[in-house]
């Protein structure tokens, strides 16, 4: 089956990007609640997978067998997502401003009896690996292309099941899973490294057996470099490390604890819309 | 009419011993049919999975949380994914996954765990599993299932994998006695009623069906006519079975080797409420963590034997005449 991308420039994935971020603060201010840091500061990483080329997926066939998988660990993140899904054309753009609310398919966190596109249904830390890796094993099965991906936030990865996972991908050698850490710095409680510091965190993950790619995940070169050298990292599983801003784009929702899980008001949203224009 | 003298009750295999062998018949058959295990495959038996198809099995170690969600990971992509250890591990430490990765989304997983029940033995009770259906019930979208012996196992293995949705599947280690003919079915929400009664009627699942068997045996001996049946399907239950139980013999005497808080007998109890109330009495493990011993000291001492489930249907007599 020929291989289902869509590939634009650096240039055009900026303009995506900033297209998702004024989606992703308009739609958590339309529900009064939601988390803006973690999902503006993953724009970049997952742009370059679904409008980069770097996923290999079709919205016309979002069960297409051979697609690659995408999983956000991070569920609280979803909106991010959801602006993803629905500017790939999954799910309707017009309809993104009743997430949160009864009936809306863009649940709190992602579900995949409401978007069959969601590969999972996350939003309880530290699953997301586990269940990428599964969905590896089966592509590796079947003699499938297929690829896995999954996102983690910096603060998830202090659940004991992302070891386990991270233990049982190498031992497999699942070298079609890709995790990611979104490694912004700030859980809810605060700043990570006072809350239960990560570090050293590539040395923690190469001594698991990953390959670790470390980078600004602000920089879609570096992001897309990041996914190649994934995709040709034989043998055993690669991490990318990304260096990333809560809150990013957002002047005064970047590194601040505060956004990490609240809405901003109607005159923060026209702020922040402005310096998304 | 049948009686508790039609059962030889033969030893058999243990429950999980036939799961074992189910699996690599299922393995055979299906290419899609993938096993995990957590270090216990040598107990739980799906060593003899992962010795003809070691390309299908997938040791994940001591780690039963990231287990459930690989096999989750591995259904939602269309694999017949079991994930096996023994069921205190396999619900407890992986409770949280079968409830957000398989039973929330709606995945195809089958979740078998071993060893259940306090007649795991001398191992004691960090390995006992007495709990494990309270909270694979508390599942919406579970499938539960609870076979008596190696024929009902194979059987039901058949069954839930062809089944979409998930499952928990409960096995034992020790041999349990044949009850079933080769022939006997097991569809999801089914029961089978042993032997026909009209005074009061045992329920049982696993090991205690033969114990409610020879319970029967014995009333009989004092002219006491018990039906007997065999509950498999903890979750959905046979609701049609409890409602007829409850409305031709008024009586009921639920059995198993769970915890009576949380079990089959609650499950029975509200079937009953909601349908025909009835006098019942409950057999299982009260409220108590058990001890080391050998399973029949065990099932002696903590009272999940033919003779009290006898004694408690005297009970129930009773309070029924009493009305």
């Amino acid at each position: 089956m020929a291989t289902v991308t869509e590939t634009r420039s650096v240039q055009e994935l900026q303009a995506v990007c900033k297209q998702i971020r004024r989606h992703i603060v308009t739609m958590i201010a339309a529900a009064k609640s939601g988390h803006p840091g973690g999902s503006l500061s993953a724009v970049e990483l997952i742009v370059s997978l679904y409008f980069g080329g770097r996923m290999r997926h079709d919205p016309k066939n979002p069960r297409w067998k051979d697609r690659d998988r995408f999983v956000l660990g991070k569920g609280h993140a979803a909106p991010v997502l959801y602006a993803v899904l629905a500017e790939a054309g999954y799910t309707p753009v017009g309809e993104l401003n009743t997430l949160r609310k009864l009936g809306s398919i863009y649940q709190g966190h992602p579900d995949r009896r409401f978007i069959p596109a969601l590969e999972a249904s996350t939003g309880s830390l530290g699953e997301g690996l586990s269940l990428a890796c599964g969905m590896a094993l089966a592509a590796r099965l079947d003699g499938s292309p297929a690829r896995a991906y999954t996102m983690l936030g910096d603060g998830e990865i202090q659940e004991g099941q992302v070891w386990e996972a991270a233990m049982f991908a190498a031992f497999h050698k699942i070298d079609n899973v890709v995790c990611i850490v979104d490694y912004n710095r700030i859980q809810l409680d605060g700043f990570v490294k006072d809350i239960m510091d990560i570090e050293p965190l590539t040395d923690k993950w190469r001594a698991f057996g990953w390959h670790v790619i470390e980078l600004d995940g602000h920089d879609l070169n570096a992001v897309n470099a990041a996914y190649d050298e994934a995709a040709a990292t034989k043998g055993k599983p690669s991490v990318l490390i990304a260096h990333t801003v809560k809150g990013k784009g957002v002047s005064f929702m970047e590194n601040n604890p505060k956004f990490h899980g609240m809405a901003p008001t109607a005159e923060e949203l026209q702020k922040a819309l402005a310096e998304l224009a | 009419m049948a009686t508790g003298t039609k059962f030889e009750l033969k030893m058999g295999a243990a429950t999980r011993e036939a799961f074992g062998r189910t699996l690599v018949e299922l393995g055979r058959a299906n290419k899609d049919v993938v096993v995990c295990d957590a270090d216990l495959s040598k107990s739980t038996m799906t060593t003899y999975f992962a010795q003809e198809f070691p390309e299908r099995f997938f040791s994940c170690g001591i780690a039963e949380a990231n287990m459930v969600a690989v096999g989750a990971g591995l259904a939602s992509s269309g694999k017949i994914a079991f994930v096996s250890s023994f069921s205190a591990f396999l619900l407890n430490k992986g409770f949280e996954q079968l409830r957000v990765t398989a039973a929330y989304p709606e995945v195809n997983l089958k979740a078998v765990g071993t060893h259940s029940g306090i007649s795991i033995g001398e191992d004691g009770p960090s390995q006992m599993s007495i709990e494990d259906l309270a909270l694979a019930c508390s599942l919406p979208g579970f499938a539960v299932l609870s076979p008596c012996d190696e024929v009902s196992m194979r059987a039901v293995i058949h069954t839930v994998a062809a089944h979409v949705g998930p499952v928990f599947v409960r096995a034992a280690r020790a041999k349990s006695p044949i009850v079933y003919g080769a022939d006997a079915r097991f569809p999801i929400g089914g029961s089978h009623e042993l032997i026909a009664g009209k005074d009061v009627t045992l329920i049982g699942h696993g090991l205690l069906v033969a114990e409610a068997i020879r319970a029967a045996g014995s009333l009989e001996a004092e002219g006491i006519s018990a039906r007997v049946i065999d509950m498999y399907s903890i979750k959905p239950l046979d609701r049609d079975a409890v409602a007829r139980a409850a409305r031709e013999t008024g009586a009921i005497v639920v059995a198993e080797e769970h915890l009576a808080d949380g079990g089959l007998g609650v499950r029975v109890a509200q079937t009953a409420a909601e349908t025909t109330p009835c006098i019942m009495e409950f057999v299982g493990v009260n409220n108590v963590y058990a001890e080391s011993g050998t399973p029949d000291e065990l099932l002696d001492k903590y009272g999940l034997r033919a003779v009290n489930i006898a004694a408690a249907a005297k009970k129930a007599l009773a309070r029924k005449s009493a009305r």
